[in-house]
């Protein structure tokens, strides 16, 4: 009951803020990765855990993939990936996937 | 093969972890990756060191011999560089196994923790499972020089207090503070305590957020103050990502790397080749009997020397990509090339091991290492053998300019024969993407691990580790000169002379060789082949270049890519379609003994190389047959007559 009244009101209100949509220069905080949990740890092993702040670095030529800035390193993630992982105050609702306390 | 093969001690059987006196002291190395550990390694033990795989897996690593008081040794293993124990790839499968003692005889007594402390919040990650293991341990910080430089800070003392281990601030680099890590290694021939308690609770390690927060407190624990962002990095970075002028360096750097392996290196091959010719002459000039100086000279020499050849060029490619990678600049290449490398079903990291195998296919499954990926690094490896190698060269000339007229095809510009070896260098870099695809869609196939590389903050490379990276690559490649090219090069020479007629060496015709060419021509006929080149085929399994000797011996003239005699010979000898044929035979053919030999360990077994060979013959085979016999006429003929 309650799952379906949040996808009906992720749709209505603004669409979930990704690393995609960070613009250079910009800060974000990590929310969760929608990734499979072997993924997800590896990339939290590199410093994109939920809580920590994101911002966004250089970029192969054409944009993809992209260096992101997080936890003392940079690291870089095919904007597929970067696609995956949510921002906080975007979709203001803890949902599934590896949540930060 | 034994890892510790050479170690005298090993042969007694180690000594059980916490015994005292044995004298096979095993350390282990352990750290992230951009750690610094290899260095620190290298530092450790200088030329004291060797490479070794793993039994089994293809996970490579180093093993050493660190003097410490006078006359006693301790053995340090370098791990693979990891981000945590949970065995998930080989690389954490096998760290983990010797970290808890599960491989035999390389159970380690105490363990170095390599931590680089410009990036204590995550590296903290490894330390809580290492710790855990409640072996022995110095917490070794590096890059101690970085942290000040960019205005960090630590207190070690209250670190080791804080984790109930020792703590070295060091730099591997300049050698700063490293005789603690020394000590450490001196104390472990006496014994040292174990860490006492658990540091953190089991099922606390399995959550990264919780061992985060863990790495913090302890941190803030150690008064420690993140340097500030790495500003050469950034500044630099600004450059070699630039989205106009990163890829015009980057495109620099190829043509550099290219330049250099073809062109400056040639004046250091044609002087290998002399004093292999010359050095031949000389040993033949002292062995009096006419058989065994052919066996030495001819076969061994020759054939060993034939390879030899291409050390210089290896050697210059290494440095190349040991200063690419040491820098921090492999990172960025990866970066630029890889939405390119992405539609051929790869990844940026496979760009400089196929760059590399234009030079030769062996340096370039060994640098296929730094992939992570195992399927992105076996399709690497599998398409590496198709780009152009420059041992294809000789032969490719040699056809080229018996067959190929000269004319101008863009005015002064490009010739015919140029367009050729052109054309001939596209079509094995489309057979290698092509053959990329195929895999990556059917046995290769990998989504579940999407591309993920760490940009580590530039560095100068230092002589040392460029200088011990050669070494260790000269010591690969020479072994196995010495070893599979010296059996070949007996076994060829062995077959074009044997059996003797009347206590004679009889000619090519009449020789083992002669009754297997004879014997393979009707299986070859359709490609336009003779049974002269049939040997030629057979020799060149050893290494492709040497079929320009064998036809020089077979034709009875000057064995040598620019041999008029043999151009002439082999032009009346063959029909345009069989020569266009055998070009393209070798444009996909696998003859390359050394390479299936390297593919093997890499791969840590047969199956890999042998499917390799059986694609590339059949593939070989299948493009000669199509262009010889579209050269005849027959295949329209074949279509006109089906359209009917």
């Amino acid at each position: 009951m309650q799952l379906s009244f949040r996808k009906r009101r992720r749709r209505d209100a603004l669409p979930a803020r990704t690393l995609l949509e960070l613009q250079p220069g910009e800060d974000g905080i990590l929310d969760r990765l929608d990734l499979p949990e072997d993924v997800a740890r590896r990339l939290m092993e590199l410093g994109f855990l939920p809580g920590h702040v994101v911002g966004v670095g250089r970029s192969a030529p054409g944009g993809d993939p992209r260096v992101f800035r997080v936890d003392g390193s940079e690291v870089a993630l095919r904007l597929e990936t970067a696609a995956r992982l949510h921002l906080r105050g975007g979709n203001p609702l803890p949902t599934t996937g590896i949540d930060c306390p | 093969m034994s890892s510790c093969h050479d170690c005298k001690s090993c042969a007694a059987g180690p000594p059980p972890p916490g015994s005292h006196g044995g004298p096979a002291h095993i350390i282990a190395l352990v750290g992230p990756p951009n750690s610094g550990k290899s260095t620190l390694f290298n530092r450790l033990t200088g030329l004291r060191q060797k490479v070794a795989n793993f039994p089994g897996v293809t996970v490579e690593h180093r093993v050493g011999r660190a003097k410490v008081n006078h006359d006693r040794e301790v053995m340090l293993i370098d791990l693979p560089g990891v981000y945590s124990l949970n065995p998930r790839s080989d690389d954490e499968q096998v760290t983990h196994d010797i970290l808890v003692g599960k491989r035999e005889g390389m159970q380690p007594e105490a363990v170095l923790l390599i931590l680089d402390c410009t990036n204590l919040g995550r590296h903290l990650l490894l330390a809580a499972p290492v710790l855990n293991l409640r072996l022995p341990t110095l917490v070794v910080l590096n890059m101690a020089d970085d942290l000040r430089g960019r205005g960090g800070t630590i207190d070690p003392a209250a670190l080791s207090a804080q984790l109930g281990a020792p703590v070295a601030l060091v730099s591997a680099t300049t050698g700063e503070g490293i005789e603690k890590v020394f000590q450490f290694i001196a104390g472990t021939a006496v014994g040292h305590s174990p860490v006492k308690a658990p540091l953190v609770q089991l099922p606390v390690l399995k959550d990264i957020p919780k061992c985060r927060r863990w790495a913090t407190e302890v941190n803030n624990g150690a008064a420690y103050q993140a340097p500030s962002p790495p500003r050469w990095t950034r500044r630099l970075d600004s450059i070699f990502l630039h989205p106009v002028g990163g890829p015009l360096i980057f495109l620099a750097v190829v043509v550099l790397v290219f330049q250099s392996i073809f062109a400056w290196a040639k004046p250091i091959m044609n002087g290998m080749t002399d004093l292999i010719q010359s050095s031949g002459n000389w040993i033949g000039s002292h062995i009096p009997d006419e058989i065994i100086r052919s066996l030495i000279v001819d076969g061994i020499w020759a054939g060993v020397g034939s390879v030899l050849v291409f050390l210089p060029q290896i050697l210059l490619l290494f440095l190349f990509i040991g200063i690419l990678e040491d820098s921090g600049y492999l990172a960025r290449a990866a970066l630029i090339a890889d939405r390119t490398m992405r539609k051929f079903g790869l990844q940026g990291k496979s760009f400089i091991p196929l760059l590399s195998a234009y030079a030769c296919a062996v340096p370039a499954v060994m640098a296929a290492r730094t992939i992570e990926n195992k399927r992105d690094r076996l399709a690497t490896i599998m398409i590496a053998p198709l780009m152009t190698c420059s041992a294809r060269l000789p032969v490719y000339t040699l056809i080229i300019a018996a067959f190929i007229v000269d004319r101008p095809l863009l005015g002064p510009f490009l010739g015919a024969q140029a367009a050729t070896m052109l054309g001939l260098y596209v079509l094995g870099f489309l057979a290698a993407i092509m053959t990329a695809r195929l895999l990556k869609s059917s046995i290769l196939k990998s989504e579940r691990t999407p591309f993920m590389l760490e940009m580590p903050p530039y560095r100068w490379p230092t002589l040392r580790s460029l200088g011990l990276r050669l070494v260790d690559r000269s010591k690969v490649f020479l072994r196995r000169a010495g070893t599979v090219i010296l059996t070949v090069s007996i076994v060829l020479w062995v077959a074009a002379h044997l059996p003797l007629h009347d206590g004679k060496v009889p000619n090519i015709e009449s020789s083992f060789a002669g009754i297997i060419g004879h014997t393979v021509e009707p299986i070859l006929r359709p490609l336009g082949f003779n049974w002269k080149i049939g040997i030629g085929l057979l020799t060149s399994l050893a290494a492709r270049e040497v079929i320009v000797g064998t036809l020089g011996t077979i034709y009875g003239m000057e064995g040598t890519a620019h041999s008029q005699g043999l151009q002439q010979a082999l032009h009346s000898d063959l029909t345009l379609g069989g020569a266009l044929a055998l070009l393209v035979f070798f444009a996909f053919a696998m003859q390359c003994m050394s390479t299936l030999a390297i593919v093997r360990r890499e791969t840590g077994g047969w199956k890999w190389p042998v499917l390799q060979f059986a694609y590339m013959s059949l593939l070989a085979y299948a493009g000669a047959f199509v262009v010889n016999q579209t050269a005849n006429g027959n295949l329209s003929r074949l279509a006109a007559f089906v359209a009917h």
